[in-house]
């Protein structure tokens, strides 16, 4: 679905991502780790296609296509979803009306005719409770005034409500009390299908208990250092990166 | 010999005076120019009462003795009065016989602002098929105001129909002295609407939802005038979203609104008039004085505008609290885009005690576009416990525009109270990858972050003029960023 060779990408001159590669199949669930600063978000970000990041060498190709051809929001269309680390907020805009504006966008590009008022409404509750969001969080302005936890069962609403065919999501269980961690990794696992895959960038194993990875990576200074199974985040959490660091050095 | 050129001059002259304004209906239209004659003869013309002639003539006379007023933050070409035309008939035969004559580019923004396909014809001058039958629903809303009492009209039918109503309160908000365009409207205004609302009345409908088809005809020197009587209440729509492209480059009116005890009077507008290429070339002038007073106690007016249109904007609902207990509210969002230059905002006068203002602009400047603010809250010494709050936000998008905010507090009672909030925000770059990571393109994105940024404003509209301002909004940005 995803494959990435050899990636090296800058921001503002300063060199982030170096000579990265990364494969990743439909059904597959794969976590990435690694210490801060290392280019986890920035690799999250190269993929969406954010233009603040220029990509130097490599390619990605998604679902065959040569994925530097197409546009963030093409990008999205095509499926690929990103949780963000740092939601933002948009003020005056409802979480509903933002859902509705970007489900009939990508409906448009499917060459679908747009959800109705009543159609999206139904869809919406559904999901809602599928990720277990409170009901009047859907009425308010996107992420204004919303508690760190609030933003990242947010980011899951919306990742139910465009049922991605690849979820990216960066550090969603950071800032997340025990209950919300597993309302969250519930709503993953239930959105886990045969043909959709998850990458999940965080920092603590923990979350790992719930989703369950098949291949974690370790991202250091802009490479995949090491990769393993479910395994290698237990020894991670136990010896931490030096360890892996000196491995591999 | 001289004699005999002179006379064939004059019988050509004349003749052509002469068929020029009384037989062909169509192209019914006084020469350039502005003289007492051409007063003479737009009142004639509509065979106003004597009244109405004296009015415009002392108006004219005074205009005359003013200077058009310059302006720190616009800047325009000098308006060569004497070459204007002050009178022309409204043109009855349609411009075109199918919508596939009409400029490609207007009927996209059509399409986009939703506007139902007859509509689209009526608004780009294109001959309408019998379907619409506009003067049956035009019919019923007539009838079912007549039943409540109300006068909804244009200003031409009131001026036969009411003048007693007309000459008692027509001036007495925005007298012809008030300023240059004033003045200059009170002499040559074209026509208009006029409504009126008796005492404990409420106006079942929304007015001039029906008409907006021919609002958007009008002509440039318009008046709008609205009494509603004691315990009244009437909401009153005006303009039109789709873009309204004029021959005539300088728009002047006058709107007035006289709300008595108890009455509540909401006035909206929506304006897009054609603000002329990316250059500002070709846009229209808008030069409006608008003006309410709340007469009565408890009496409540607020004026919510939407403003996108036009190559200069310059105007600034005001409201006078005279009543005690009265209030006030402004809402604006004024758009600015390319060269577009508006210099807007209100006043709120405060003379009656407990009297309450509230102002909310959105400023919302692109392009190369200047978009200024102007608010003067006043507050007398009969004020006693006047507050007023202000809220005032530009959000820029780009760094070659500007945004520029003047609030004017003139305080003169110890007991009132007066906020002032204003703030400056940009489009970042986070909310526009945020919405693109979700599939929505970068016009879309802005679009929906602007709503957002108006909503305080736009949710004052009535339902079905807020949906069209939305998108509106949208398409006035579009080109803006990327
Ligand atoms: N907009 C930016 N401007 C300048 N430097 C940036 C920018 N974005 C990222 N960087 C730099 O790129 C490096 C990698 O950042 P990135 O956010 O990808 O790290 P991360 O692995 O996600 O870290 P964390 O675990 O703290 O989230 C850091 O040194 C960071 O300072
Ligand atoms: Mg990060």
């Amino acid at each position: 679905m995803l494959s990435i060779k050899n990636l090296s990408a800058s921001i503002y001159g300063k060199p982030i991502i170096k000579g990265l590669s990364l494969e990743v199949n439909a059904g597959e669930v794969h976590a990435i780790m690694g210490p801060n600063g290392s280019g986890k978000s920035t690799l999250a970000s190269v993929i969406a296609g954010r233009e603040t990041f220029d990509v130097d060498e490599g390619e990605i190709s998604y679902m065959g296509k040569n994925l530097f051809d197409l546009p963030a929001e093409v990008r999205a269309r095509e499926g690929i979803f990103m949780g963000f680390q740092y939601p933002v907020e948009i003020p005056g805009v409802s979480i509903a009306n933002f859902m509705r504006t970007a489900i009939n966008e990508k409906r448009k590009y499917l060459g679908l005719d747009p959800l109705t008022g009543a159609e999206f409404l139904k869809l919406m509750e559904e999901k809602k409770k599928m990720v277990d969001i409170q009901s009047k969080l859907t009425n308010r302005s996107v992420n204004e005034g919303f508690s760190g936890g609030e933003k990242k069962k947010n980011e899951i609403f919306q990742m139910a409500m465009l049922e991605p065919r690849l979820a990216i999501l960066d550090e969603t269980d950071s800032g997340l009390d025990i209950d919300a961690l597993k309302v969250v990794a519930n709503g993953v696992n239930k959105l886990r299908r045969k043909d959709n895959a998850t990458v999940v960038i965080t920092h603590y194993q923990r979350l790992l208990d719930y989703i369950v990875p098949d291949f974690v990576h370790v991202l250091y200074d802009g490479r995949i250092i090491k990769s393993g199974d479910k395994s290698l985040a237990l020894e991670l959490e136990e010896k931490g990166y030096d360890w892996v660091k000196k491995e591999t050095a | 010999m001289e004699n005999e050129s002179n006379k064939i001059l004059e019988e050509v002259t004349g003749s052509e005076y002469k068929y020029g304004f009384y037989t062909d209906i169509e192209m019914d239209q006084a020469p350039p120019g502005l003289t007492e004659d051409t007063i003479r003869f737009i009142s004639a013309k509509k065979k106003e009462p004597d009244f109405m002639l004296e009015f415009r003539l002392k108006a004219f006379r005074h205009w005359q003795t003013l200077k058009e007023p310059e302006w720190a933050h616009v800047k325009y070409p000098r308006i060569k009065y004497q070459d204007l035309i002050y009178y022309s008939a409204p043109r009855k035969q349609p411009k075109y016989d199918s919508l596939d004559e009409v400029d490609p580019e207007l009927l996209e923004t059509f399409e986009k602002l939703g506007i139902p396909l007859d509509e689209q014809k009526a608004l780009a001058g294109v001959a309408v098929d019998a379907v619409m039958d506009s003067v049956s629903v035009g019919s019923t809303f007539k009838k079912t105001l007549e039943e409540h009492g109300v006068i909804f009209c244009s200003f031409s039918e009131a001026l036969q129909k009411h003048p007693e109503l007309i000459k008692k309160h027509m001036g007495s908000v925005v007298p012809y002295r008030d300023n240059f365009f004033a003045a200059l409207n009170s002499a040559v205004f074209s026509d208009g609407s006029f409504a009126y609302i008796p005492k404990g009345v409420r106006c079942p409908l929304e007015l001039s939802t029906y008409f907006r088809i021919n609002a958007a005809n009008t002509g440039q020197f318009e008046r709008t005038l609205i009494v509603a009587e004691e315990g009244s209440y009437v909401s009153y729509m005006e303009g039109c979203t789709a873009p309204v492209r004029d021959e005539n480059q300088l728009h002047a009116a006058i709107v007035e609104i006289i709300a008595h005890k108890d009455a509540e009077v909401k006035y909206s507008t929506v304006q897009n008039w054609w603000p002329g290429d990316k250059e500002g070339k070709g846009g229209v002038y808008n030069f409006v004085t608008k003006r309410g007073i709340c007469e009565g106690e408890n009496a409540k007016i607020s004026w919510t505008q939407v403003e996108t249109g036009s190559a200069v904007t310059w105007k600034y609902p005001s409201l006078v609290l005279k009543g005690d207990n009265s209030a006030g509210e402004f809402y604006s969002v004024a758009v600015t885009n390319n060269m577009q230059q508006a210099d807007t905002g209100t006043k709120m006068i405060h003379l009656g005690k407990n009297t309450r203002s509230t102002i909310i602009s959105k400023g919302i400047s692109a392009g190369r576009s200047n978009n200024s603010y102007r608010g003067l809250v006043k507050t007398t010494r009969n004020a006693e416990n006047a507050r007023n709050f202000s809220q005032c936000d530009s959000l820029l998008l780009g760094d070659q525009c500007g945004a520029h905010t003047f609030p004017y507090l003139d305080v003169g009672n110890r007991s009132s109270i007066v906020e002032h909030e204003a703030t400056t925000s940009k489009i970042s770059e986070d909310q526009l990858f945020y919405c693109m990571q979700r599939g929505i393109d970068m016009e879309g994105a802005i679009g929906l972050i602007v709503n957002g940024y108006a909503k305080e404003v736009l949710s004052k509209l009535p339902m079905e003029f807020a949906v069209e301002a939305q998108k509106l909004l949208s398409i006035s940005l579009e080109g803006s960023v990327g």
